[in-house]
């Protein structure tokens, strides 16, 4: 939006104090998230910079906390339960929620908007309700406090994010692609296999990838529903924060936003390749 | 002229009419997409829509009193509940032979608990009577009214006759008066004691917190959405990054970095110090308040308004804009009588879906919202984990369910669930 030549100096004004208002916006939105990261270098046990970190001292400075981090059991094992819980849970609603999302999105699917709201549900159901269901359901039929449990759980929660992101790669899929395919003689399989898959799969991975960072990042559910043994890294930050808080979380907390940026940037490859894919690339 | 009259149907290749071979294909593929949903939707009903369910009955079921007093509610029937005395012998000869069976299972402890809910201080009379009663000799040890007497003279009053009575149905509304702040004494609702009453205070205070929450990311997003619809897309997209790296980070990372810096002793309270704005020891109280919670929540879903309203200004062509300009609008009067009104479907869609997952946050007025800031989430995991109260979780659970449904509703009504985009 570039000011035109013959702006009074009203609009220049106004116009420029626009760009200051976003500007503040932006730094509102990412002011927190960035700050955590030198904090977490802190040498000292505090939540604040310190005078020497200020004077960009080196001895201001320290990996302890990230030290801590790897080499604490208290840290570590949950780091490791949530690394063996999410790709699980990401393997289940991706595989479900893909076939769904195809199923959607041919073209005479019967109560199709009944359908689509109860798949997305899990995602607007306040998480403490479907927390309290899912554990005496689960402890009912003996999956509370297990792995699987756990899983299947987390896996119910990252569906609506599979289906979002896949069905709205299958807008876009060009369905005489699949009916040259049958015409040439591929079976269902093989042209699932050949020719849709290999168009869809960026939003495939991209719901994956949401459907990953969802359980990443759960606490509610796998506090009723999982025991210590599936303490998982949220929990562990969620009980820290809440009872002791140690700036080894300040660590943890810079860990998860270096994966965050790398999924972040994973996604939105994804994203322009799906589109040059789709032919609705701007640019 | 007639209209020709078309006798011979027409036909497919294998001789059936075209018309029930076109319905059988129809039939088959309908048919495929179910199948196709079908896994997925078993999963979802079974695992997440019936257990909700589930949890939900608890809230009307009370089988509690009646199996572990079927003989005493059948005696108690024939008492005058509106009497000032209390029931007559036979009532305490079933209650002592009714215990008598449940002290075995101990599920006269289960009874005490849920009638504590009603009648507070009950868990300790039928544990005390437990003990006394299994050296009872039913035949013999009459009459059991004294007896029960020396256990407890609490046990002959009314009151506590009146609770047993109104909670022996089967199926109770008692949770949700309960959850409501009302309690029902002798058929009569009423409300209760002004320091038993937090649950509609509670709601009150999520819906307009939510409320003031959606306002402020209202307020804090239309700037951003304008700007990212009015750049080029190169550099929308890349400032898009801006908006969405929030989005992809851990909600505890969000939420432990506003612990961090609103704190009394945190960065934006040394910051003030710093630059003289306050004093050493007049530090800011920007933690375990309401202020607290809305910042944080307002940052958290910040994200949630910007994406549904950039998606809509997208779509707003910018000669409307131009035009009225050109036929001599002012700036302003062609933003607000032009474009913002074709920006509202966005807010509406941004609004409602803010509201929504502000109306159920747990994580962060738990973390950052202290006594003051606290949501009916909070009270809801408090009345599981702490209370043990499952039915009043049921029925809180129900309140807030219904309400979020209704939004849901509406939501998919303006917007469609279709269309809700991330990223």
């Amino acid at each position: 939006m570039a000011l035109p030549s013959y702006a009074s100096a009203g609009q220049k004004i106004w116009h420029y104090s626009f760009l200051t208002i976003c500007g503040l916006i932006f730094f509102f939105l990412i002011f927190p998230i960035m700050v955590i990261i030198p904090l977490a270098f802190n040498a000292q046990d505090f939540f604040t910079f310190t005078p020497e970190m200020l004077r960009l001292q080196a001895d201001g400075y320290s990996l302890k906390h990230f030290n801590d981090f790897f080499n604490n059991p208290d840290w570590y094992r949950p780091l490791y339960n949530s690394l063996k819980i999410a790709p699980m849970a990401t393997i289940v609603s991706v595989s479900l929620g893909t076939l769904a999302a195809i199923g959607l999105s041919q073209s005479h699917v019967p109560y199709r908007r009944v359908i689509m709201a109860i798949l997305i549900s899990p995602m607007i159901v306040p998480l403490i309700i479907s927390a309290a269901g899912m554990y005496f359901f689960y402890s009912w039929i003996g999956l509370q406090g297990t792995y699987w449990g756990v899983v299947l759980a987390h896996a119910i929660l990252g569906i609506p994010f599979v289906i979002i992101t896949v069905t709205a790669t299958l807008v876009g899929f060009d369905k005489s692609l699949t009916r040259a395919a049958a015409n040439m003689g591929a079976g269902p399989v093989r042209t699932f296999f050949k020719v849709q898959m290999p168009l869809i799969l960026p939003g495939v991975i991209s719901g994956g990838l949401f459907a990953f960072i969802t359980s990443f990042d759960e606490v509610v559910v796998v506090i009723f529903v999982g025991s210590v043994g599936q303490k998982t890294l949220p929990w562990q930050m969620f009980t820290g924060l809440r009872e002791q808080i140690s700036p080894t979380i300040l660590a943890a907390a810079t860990v998860l936003v270096t994966i965050s940026i790398l999924l972040l940037i994973t996604v939105e490859l994804l994203r322009r390749r799906s589109e040059r894919l789709r032919g609705m690339s701007q640019g | 002229m007639s209209e020709p009259t078309t006798t011979a149907t027409m036909q497919a290749a294998d001789g059936t009419p075209l018309k029930v071979s076109l319905a059988r294909a129809l039939r088959r593929q309908k048919m495929r997409a179910l199948l196709l949903i079908a896994p997925l939707l078993g999963f979802i009903l079974l695992g997440f829509v019936f257990p909700i369910g589930q949890m939900l009955f608890r809230s009307v079921e009370n089988d509690v009193v009646r199996d572990t007093l079927p003989t005493t509610i059948e005696a108690l029937e024939n008492w005058d509940s509106t009497s000032n005395e209390a029931p007559p012998e036979e009532v305490f000869a079933a209650l002592a032979a009714d215990l008598q069976v449940a002290v075995d299972t101990k599920a006269h402890t289960v009874l005490g608990r849920r009638l504590n809910f009603e009648y507070s201080g009950i868990t300790t009379l039928f544990r005390k009577i437990g003990r006394d009663v299994e050296d009872w000799d039913l035949a013999t040890d009459g009459p059991f009214a004294p007896r029960f007497e020396d256990s407890d003279d609490e046990w002959l009053d009314p009151d506590l006759w009146r609770a047993v009575l109104a909670y022996s149905d089967r199926y109770t509304s008692g949770y949700y008066l309960a959850a409501i702040d009302k309690t029902m004494v002798n058929g009569v609702i009423e409300s209760r004691p002004a320091d038993q009453s937090l649950h509609l205070m509670l709601f009150g205070r999520t819906a307009w917190m939510s409320v003031l929450i959606c306002f402020c990311t209202l307020l804090l997003g239309y700037p951003i959405a304008f700007l990212l619809a009015t750049l080029k897309a190169r550099h929308a997209n890349l400032l898009l990054i801006l908006v969405l790296l929030p989005f992809w980070t851990s909600l505890l990372v969000r939420t432990s970095a506003w612990k961090v810096l609103l704190q009394e002793q945190g960065v934006i309270n040394d910051l003030l110090v710093a630059i003289g704005l306050l004093a050493d020891d007049g530090r800011l109280q920007l933690i375990n308040n309401k202020l607290g919670v809305i910042i944080a929540m307002t940052h958290i879903l910040l994200p949630f308004m910007i994406l549904p309203l950039y998606s809509v200004m997208k779509t707003i062509p910018p000669s409307y804009v131009r035009a009225a300009k050109s036929l001599g609008a002012t700036d302003w009067t062609a933003f607000w009588r032009v474009y913002f009104p074709q920006s509202v479907p966005g807010i509406g869609a941004g609004a409602i879906l803010v509201f929504i997952l502000a109306v159920g946050y747990y994580i962060t007025p738990e973390l950052v919202g202290g006594p003051s800031g606290s949501f009916i989430s909070n009270r809801i995991a408090y009345q599981w984990s702490g209370a043990g109260n499952w039915g009043l979780v049921g029925a809180l659970g129900a309140i807030l369910l219904v309400a979020v449904l209704i939004l849901y509703w509406v939501y998919d009504k303006i917007v469609g669930i279709d269309n809700v985009k991330l990223g």
